[in-house]
């Protein structure tokens, strides 16, 4: 483990945690100015996390250790998933600890725990969304995994830091494949992250809400970090689309100075990302709950598709 | 640069196929149109491409053809003919839609494995587009079954049409010119005959679900 790699690894997870919520702010604002409102300030998130923080945390009581080490865990897992992902170098020491397959599995294990914390309280709401979420996230994983999978094929291997330099930094190849991945993986991470076609982050209408179910019960410093994970998945989802689909810019391993430049071509990449995730939400309309499982079908299928597009036009 | 073309032509042939896919997974007419209209238009830029690096100024020739006949022309026809049934309603189907692309699936690995002996005997440009056009062109036949309503039947057999017209320029660089114009005016043609023909079914049964002409058999 070098100096540099422990610098970058440092650098990506602060960068990560400081900037998730600037994100959401900025895909809040393009939403509000799409949709003629007067748009929320960038900095609103912050503003919400330093008032939740400041608040005594409430909790039932009936409920149990689960219920308060939930947030945590999950916070946790969003950190560590942004920590593996290749933001801004390729050099990372923790990226070995997990490769792709793993990260999915990193999401899945924040899943259950804030589905189990949800339930752990035992009103209908929570139960509810807990319920919809399994639901969601069971036919997510295999479509996110597929698309995973496609990439891996080009670079021969399941780790993404070898993915981000195999597709960065050799010859300029077009994959056909990838096209056909790229829209997979942009219906699994509206459906992942709780947007607009499969759900409203915004919405507090009992029968639609599923992220927000989970976390109706918490408050204070535990709604505050289960927000900031939820920035955090975001941005992690946001830098796996950037990895897989538009890696150029990221720095390699020993070339510590590209880091100067990758930073810049990172926020400019998200800004970008954020304003297509803004109008993605603002021309689709919400769909109905029994509709979602043809939505995350549609995704695996065109995943599949994308690797037997790629296999066939391999050789 | 021609073998960055050549990927280019092969990303374009896995777009035709997504669109073909997601014709399969649509409800309502109003976006089948759209998907149909942007179908045509890779394929205009998938001509022009083939065109532009195999030297064949025809190719040119037949992308415009193409742009006029199925970007401009038939979806306008289309759009005017929906418009007038008053039909903007959701598409029913004979299979549920899961289903339906499950088949689809099926369908892709068949007609991949079809070609590949096929395209490793060709020499050409982006002999592997061949598959995926097959896979095209059995894609929008699966659709003209599952359909029950005429209008999405004609965009499948349109879809089909277009299929072939990717397998002819991607792997044998276009047919002769003849050929070509007398399959532009066929397609033409038969979007106008059918078009007509929809408006007789609805006289007569007062809907555009092809089941009801099983009644014009004779017991």
């Amino acid at each position: 483990m070098s100096l540099t790699g422990l610098l970058s690894q440092l650098l990506e997870i602060v960068i990560a945690i400081a900037l998730a919520p600037l994100m959401t702010g900025w895909v809040n604002q393009w939403r509000a100015w799409l949709q003629n409102r007067s748009a929320p300030s960038l900095l609103q998130p912050y503003r919400l996390l330093h008032k939740l923080f400041n608040k005594e945390s409430v909790i039932a009581d009936n409920a149990s250790q689960l219920f308060r080490a939930a947030p945590y865990v999950v916070f946790g897992c969003m950190t560590l998933a942004c920590a593996i992902i290749p933001t801004l170098s390729t050099d990372l020491p923790l990226a070995p600890a997990a490769d792709a397959v793993a990260l999915v599995g990193l999401f899945a294990l924040a899943r259950v725990f804030i589905s189990l914390a949800a339930m752990d309280i035992g009103t209908a709401f929570g139960t509810m969304g807990a319920r919809r979420e399994m639901l969601i996230g069971f036919l997510a994983e295999p479509a996110l995994l597929m698309v995973l999978f496609s990439a891996s094929l080009i670079s021969k291997s399941t780790s993404l830091t070898t993915i981000v330099e195999t597709l960065a930094h050799r010859e300029f190849v077009i994959y056909p494949g990838l096209a056909l991945a790229g829209v997979a993986f942009t219906m699994v991470s509206l459906a992942e992250n709780a947007r607009v076609p499969v759900d409203n982050p915004t919405t507090h209408l009992e029968l639609t809400m599923i992220h927000e179910a989970l976390i109706l019960e918490y408050s204070g410093r535990h709604l505050a970090l289960l927000e900031w994970a939820a920035s955090l998945k975001l941005f992690a989802y946001s830098c796996i689309g950037l990895a897989l689909f538009f890696p150029w810019g990221v720095a390699e391993a020993h070339a510590p100075l590209a880091m100067l430049l990758a930073l810049p071509a990172l926020v400019f990449k998200l800004a970008v990302g954020g304003c297509l995730l803004a109008v993605l939400e603002t021309i689709s309309a919400k769909m109905r709950i029994f509709r979602v499982p043809e939505f995350l079908a549609t995704a695996f299928l065109l995943a599949v598709i994308g690797l037997l597009v790629h296999l066939l036009l391999a050789h | 640069m021609n073998t960055l073309l050549a990927q280019f032509v092969n990303l374009l042939g896995a777009v035709l196929l997504m669109l073909a896919f997601a014709m399969i997974s649509q409800r309502r007419i109003l976006s089948l149109i759209y998907l149909f209209t942007m179908q045509g238009a890779t394929l205009v830029l998938s001509t022009a491409v083939v065109g532009y690096v195999t030297h064949q100024p025809h190719l040119y020739l037949s992308a415009a053809v193409t742009f006029v006949l199925k970007v401009l022309l038939i979806p306008y026809l289309l759009h005017r003919v929906i418009d007038r049934l008053g039909i903007r309603w959701d598409v029913e189907t004979l299979i549920k839609i899961p289903t339906t692309m499950l088949i689809g699936i099926g369908v892709v690995i068949f007609s991949f494995n079809l070609a590949k002996p096929i395209a490793q005997l060709s020499s050409a440009l982006a002999s592997g587009t061949l598959g995926i056009a097959l896979a095209c062109v059995l894609l929008s036949f699966l659709m003209m079954i599952t359909r029950a309503k005429a209008v999405p039947q004609v965009i499948g057999f349109l879809a089909m049409e277009n299929g072939l017209f990717f397998a002819a320029t991607s792997a044998t660089y276009g047919m002769p010119m003849v050929v070509e114009l007398g399959i532009a005016l066929d397609v033409l043609i038969g979007v106008l005959i059918l078009g007509v023909f929809m408006f007789q079914i609805r006289e007569q049964f007062d809907s555009l679900d092809i089941r009801h002409l099983e009644k014009l058999k004779e017991d």
